[in-house]
């Protein structure tokens, strides 16, 4: 099962006997002043809390293992045992492929590198200071892997995504007339609002329920038996109400909005009423974090908290997963319906991202700050502006990774499948509305 | 349009993946029995010269010299009817570029079975039926229905297309 890689360290990505190798950077090569503190401390062999030649790839349960160890010694005789090991390895497998000069030979197998199999390789995503070249971004090419970038702050920069593979003249056709046709544009970009909004209030009832108020700094007793007499439920409700931790009052506002989508006149008409839903969704996120982190405002270029960098950073992880996925079919990442095409991103993934992001990227957000998974040291506050650390932002991709590979049973098909299998869905259902064969109806989780 | 043997074989499985197949929908990437279904085509038979293409249009595994009998090389034989079909539209195709006497045989390396096809009259107006109705189905504005039992579906590569 292939899988994407994060990659953290510095260093170099290279193709190398006909797969991906990546080189961390070693001493000499860094330039950047706490890295080579860092550095120097590792040489000493003491660990050190902030090290960016840490390297983190999530793989499944078997080798998590690794991955934790590379994160609980990261000096760099450590890796280099670990590392060393590998090289023998595959100095065994193959012995034959080494670069003709023997005196090479030894000096590129003795450096610290990791060997990761190309065949296992979903997306790469890249957050440490990673060179690589056009050879290497043509094997990407070749073996269908998207590259995401993310600069020093955690911001997602750009993707590198490959040449097509899966071309259907036939299908872009019909993703351009349903663009064309004023009617058809709006049909599916209703949709896509529909969907993102019975998401949003999905999450909204989960979080209501009473038993979730005990997150308020100010707790209630609810050790009440909710089968108690309607006296006692409605005092409860008062009293839930009353530290406003209620969110049934953004419930019923945005259910009482749904008609709008439903009757929208335009594009401009839709995005006004999807905007609104989400301001209101946004006055429930300080009740829903029990009210340890402030927000206010959606603020973004750059976040001011927190919460803000969060839900940027959460978003980009959706985006860039869902554009993984439109590459592997046949659409056209270029043709979207509720966002204008034309601009310069894949606004295709823009569109079927508002689905998603109630899902991957909200929930992740409650649960990484309400289980203290990421904390207020887990951000730095600079000029004005926040950003996450590193040990934050691997967190959360952690749990973004993790989400992302649960498996659920779907009705549809009878079978188990993944997040990430439920966006690929999500693609064949506008598949097969564009050929006329089924409405497209947006994914609506029921859990 | 040409018509290769694959269209002839999925219009025998399931028209719907005809369909998906002919617009350039393909979802055989995403399939580990295809894959199994290419290694097992690419281990076989290793001593013949592989894969002869005519036209562009056709593709045959390998040709046995005397007598002359073109093989295909499957993995399973439960859609047998497909690949009998297959061969005999390869038959149909080369006698219509003048090449006579030619007979078929279906391998199964894994089966260690070998089944022969023999074009027949009959079986030639059958073929051409059949192409008329690949090109009637390939003309559709929009893929035909699921008409087989959900079973059948089960290892489709189109499955997750189909049913979503």
């Amino acid at each position: 099962m292939k899988r994407p890689y994060y990659i953290f360290s510095s260093g170099k990505l290279s193709r190398k006997e006909n797969t991906v190798f990546l080189y961390p950077s070693n001493t000499e090569q860094q330039n950047n002043e706490e890295t080579k503190e860092a550095s120097t401390k590792a040489i000493d062999q003491e660990p050190s809390k902030f090290n960016s030649n840490d390297q983190l790839e999530f793989n499944d349960a078997g080798l998590e293992q690794n991955g934790k160890e590379l994160v609980s010694e990261p000096g760099i005789g450590d890796i280099n045992d670990d590392l060393l090991l590998e090289i023998e390895d595959t100095s065994t497998d193959s012995p034959d492929e080494a670069p003709t000069d023997e005196q090479k030979d030894e000096e590129l197998r003795a450096r610290p590198k990791k060997i990761i199999p190309v065949e296992d390789i979903e997306s790469i995503y890249i957050f440490g200071e990673v060179s690589l070249n056009t050879k290497f971004l043509t094997f990407a090419s070749q073996n269908q892997i998207p590259i995401h970038v993310f600069n020093y702050y955690g911001y997602y920069s750009g993707s590198y995504y490959p040449r097509e593979f899966l071309n259907s003249g036939f299908l872009l056709v019909k993703q351009v007339q349903h663009y064309l046709n004023i009617e058809e544009r709006l049909r599916l970009a209703k949709k896509f609002v529909l969907g993102a909004a019975q998401n949003i209030l999905r999450n909204l009832k989960y979080y209501n329920s009473p038993s979730r108020s005990a997150k308020s700094k100010t707790s209630i007793d609810l050790n009440q038996d909710k089968s108690d007499s309607s006296d006692v439920i409605t005092t409860s409700e008062e009293e839930i109400e009353s530290m406003s931790s209620s969110l049934t009052e953004q419930i019923e506002t945005i259910q009482s909005l749904i008609p709008s989508i439903h009757s929208a006149t335009g594009i401009q008409e839709l995005m006004a009423v999807e905007g609104n839903i989400r301001q209101i969704y946004y006055t429930a996120f300080e009740p829903i974090l029990g009210f340890d982190f402030e927000f206010k405002k959606r603020v973004k270029r750059p976040p001011n908290n927190a919460v803000n960098t969060l839900i940027s950073f959460g978003n980009s992880m959706v985006y860039t997963a869902v554009l993984g996925e439109i590459y592997k079919t046949q659409l056209s990442p270029l043709i979207s319906y509720l966002h204008e095409p034309g601009e310069r991103r894949f606004s295709l993934a823009l569109d079927i991202a508002e689905i998603f992001k109630p899902i991957l990227s909200d929930r992740i957000i409650f649960k990484v700050l309400n289980k203290r998974i990421i904390q207020e040291n887990d951000f730095e506050k600079k000029l004005g502006y926040a950003y996450m650390k590193e040990s934050g932002r691997k967190a959360f991709i952690k749990e973004f990774d993790d989400r992302l590979q649960t498996t659920i049973q779907h009705r549809g098909l009878g079978r188990s499948v993944s997040y990430r299998t439920l966006i690929r869905l999500e693609c064949y259902k506008l598949v097969k509305h564009l050929l006329a064969e089924k409405e497209y109806e947006p994914f609506q989780i029921w859990w | 349009m040409n018509i290769t043997g694959t269209h002839v074989n999925y219009y025998f499985v399931c028209k719907r993946e005809l369909w998906f197949f002919s617009h350039a929908l393909n979802m055989e990437h995403n399939s580990d029995l295809v894959l199994l279904g290419k290694l097992v085509d690419e281990s076989s038979y290793q001593r013949e010269e592989r894969g002869i293409n005519i036209d562009n249009t056709i593709v045959i595994d390998w040709i046995e010299g005397n007598p002359r009998v073109i093989h295909e090389v499957k993995k399973s034989d439960s859609v047998e009817k497909a690949h009998e079909a297959q061969v005999l539209y390869y038959i149909y195709y080369l006698k219509k570029l003048g090449v006579e006497g030619v007979k078929g045989e279906l391998d199964y390396p894994k089966l260690k079975k070998r089944v022969m096809v023999e074009l027949t009259p009959e079986k030639e107006a059958r073929i051409e039926e059949t192409i008329d109705r690949i090109r009637e189905i390939v003309e559709l504005p929009s893929p035909p229905p699921i008409e087989v039992k959900r079973s059948f579906c089960r290892n489709c590569s189109y499955f997750q297309l189909c049913y979503s």
